[in-house]
């Protein structure tokens, strides 16, 4: 299969007063793949994951998401692109006046002219789809815990079948049991459904779990763009605090005798 | 949705964009599924398998469908279903390879999919039922949070080194120096409104100076207690309520417990006292800025001149009747300040409960002072206070 661009990035910069976030970023993302963006708190990876997703713009450079410059696009072409990208926010964003059943459904029902019944069986099937049970379905977002927030943000991220899922740190704050089964989520849906799959993480065994490659964010431009284990072999002074720490270290060393 | 205009930005390959409905085609024994079965392609779709009809073995030939969707994959699964239990033999062929995998993930989901069952639905018995209980629950809720608040004050009171001065301060400015011209503004134009109104009846009989008891026993007694009650419980209950919900929705007040400060006495307690004081003394701002509108209109409009004004003024309202006012501006600062911060604890969930919370305590505080406005009257006219000078 030839490797199709979904996100191109070229020559990005951003800037928040003096404060420059982003210079001369390049980056390109393939259909199919899961990438994460890794880089230190406060590097600008929110930022950029925001600037291609309408949120926010940048003051210079190009983004082209699917082929469309997403700083010059109409209200239709907006709209569209929208629709192909589902965003899991880091606290879920759920609507708390709405149930979790409800939640998944808002998306449906604004952008579809399906019947009640149809609607009512994409969300269950999404609802399936993320592992929540059926009883949280007609649950509130305060009666749900962390991981279920979570799961139920992914399951209304995917309610319109996006082709790109971003995802903003879907393992922090979460115990193991539960980031595992997320990370496991996570390679089932590209498996299934083959989307593209873009994670702010700073877990590393997601990084070393899920990941195809990772894009490294340093010195306000992606540092590196490569394999997680390809990644581990470079030298530069952040990336060896990051892989080399203690941390790091252990949980390199799992995933290598795993895959040996 | 037409998002044809979409294609020539995004080169080949992008058959998602094409806006081909989906589309069934029957000859013969086999039913020829084509275009887009996707969220958007599929509506139409949707109520022609709901009158499908079709002899009793088929095959769907998924050769010419051009992109599908778990959506459009889920209504075939169902149509599929549905033909089978009514004794069709059904055969699916000529799917794409990526299609049929979408297909299998959902027939996987099917037994989760079709055990959703709706909701129950509330009969009418029954929301009567839950309301009336919530009612009297709420109430019950109320008076003991009244009685919390009560015994958190008798104690302050007895050694005041408990009382939180800084956050005292802090309200006593916000709720009431902060609250000045606008009930300065509204008590005046309310002065001004009675003169006229009673001034051009009076006037009808020459009898002007009477003037000066409308317009002083009736602000003096009723409506400048009751104008300052209503602004502050809009500014200041209000804020209460959103300041507590908000506190409870991101889990502070727990916050404040497991840090051993309690929350009646750090946000509660301030809040209470600072009104207790403060409605007093608004009130009488507002009495004298309201009686300063009468005059003026009097002056201007009905020739009772400011010295004739203030001559007449003792003989015409007695102590009483300020006294009477001033004396129920403390009872009408409890009720806001105890509905406004117990609305705020009530919050619970998010944004949505914040907003509903607040618009509660402002309805609930405004009903109760007119209410305890018109026992007041009650009372005092059995008492027989006031009404005679």
């Amino acid at each position: 299969m030839p490797i199709e661009t979904v996100i191109e990035i070229s020559n990005l910069r951003t800037q928040f007063g003096a404060m420059v976030i982003h210079e001369g970023l390049n980056l390109k993302i393939q259909r199919g793949e899961i990438i994460a963006l890794i880089g230190d708190s406060g590097a600008g990876k929110s930022t950029l994951m925001r600037e291609i997703i309408l949120l926010e713009k940048p003051d210079a450079g190009l983004i082209k998401v699917f082929g469309l410059d997403v700083l010059n696009l109409n209200e239709k072409q907006c709209l569209w692109l929208r629709r192909r990208c589902g965003v899991m926010f880091q606290q879920g964003a759920l609507f708390s006046s709405l149930t979790v059943a409800e939640n998944v459904a808002v998306p449906l029902c604004e952008h579809t002219q399906l019947s009640k019944r149809l609607i009512d069986e994409i969300v269950a099937f999404k609802i399936a789809l993320v592992g929540l049970p059926a009883s949280a379905r007609d649950k509130y977002p305060a009666q749900l815990s962390g991981g279920m927030i979570k799961r139920a943000a992914v399951a209304r991220a995917l309610a319109l079948d996006p082709e790109i899922v971003f995802l903003d740190e879907p393992t922090a704050g979460l115990d193991p049991i539960a980031a595992l089964a997320l990370d496991e989520l996570i390679v089932r849906l590209k498996e299934s459904l083959g989307l593209t799959i873009v994670i702010i993480t700073h877990d590393l065994d997601s990084l070393w779990a899920v990941t195809d490659r990772v894009a490294v964010l340093a010195d306000k431009r992606i540092f590196a763009v490569t394999s997680i284990r390809e990644l581990t072999q470079l030298d530069h002074p952040w990336l060896r605090n990051y892989f080399h720490g203690p941390r790091g270290r252990a949980v390199a060393n799992k995933y290598k005798k795993i895959n040996d | 949705m037409n998002l044809s205009t979409l294609k020539p930005h995004c080169g080949g390959g992008m058959g998602a964009l094409s806006k081909t409905e989906a589309s069934l085609e029957l000859t013969g024994d086999t039913v020829r599924c084509g275009g887009n079965w996707t969220l958007d392609g599929i509506s139409k779709l949707e109520r022609q398998l709901d009158k499908f009809s079709c002899s009793k073995a088929i095959s769907f030939d998924g050769s010419a469908i051009e992109t599908m969707d778990s959506a459009g994959a889920w209504l075939l699964f169902r149509t599929q279903q549905a033909l089978e239990k009514a004794g069709h033999s059904v055969i699916l062929q000529g799917f794409r390879a990526d299609h049929s995998d979408l297909l299998h993930i959902v027939t996987n989901y099917a037994a989760d999919i079709q055990s959703t069952m709706p909701p129950p639905c509330d009969n009418l018995l029954e929301k009567i039922g839950r309301n009336t209980y919530q009612f009297f629950n709420q109430i019950i809720d109320f008076l003991a949070f009244v009685g919390e608040s009560f015994v958190v004050l008798l104690r302050a009171l007895l050694s005041p080194s408990r009382i939180r001065w800084q956050a005292l301060f802090a309200n006593l400015y916000s709720a009431g120096f902060s609250a000045l011209p606008i009930i300065g503004l509204l008590a005046f134009l309310t002065g001004v409104v009675l003169a006229y109104q009673g001034g051009s009846q009076l006037s009808q009989y020459g009898a002007n100076i009477f003037i000066v008891d409308l317009v002083g026993i009736t602000l003096l007694r009723e409506l400048a207690p009751l104008l300052t009650a209503i602004i502050v419980a809009g500014r200041s209950g209000s804020a209460y309520t959103a300041q507590i919900g908000t506190m409870r929705v991101t889990d502070e007040i727990d916050a404040l417990r497991t840090l051993g400060i309690a929350p009646m006495e750090l946000l509660v307690l301030p809040k209470l006292l600072a009104l207790i004081i403060l409605m007093p003394l608004l009130s009488a701002f507002a009495d004298i800025v309201g009686i300063l509108g009468g005059m003026l209109i009097a002056n201007l409009a009905f020739d009772v001149s400011v010295t004739d004004f203030l001559d007449r003024f003792p003989q015409a309202v007695s102590l009483t009747n300020y006294l009477v006012g001033i004396g129920k501006a403390p009872v009408f600062a409890a009720i806001i300040a105890l509905v406004g911060c117990y609305q705020g604890f009530q919050v619970s969930g998010g944004a949505d409960s914040v907003g509903k919370q607040v618009t509660v305590s402002v309805v609930q505080a405004i009903f109760l002072v007119i209410v305890v406005d018109a026992l007041f009257s009650i009372l005092f006219n059995w008492l027989g206070i006031g009404l005679i000078k």
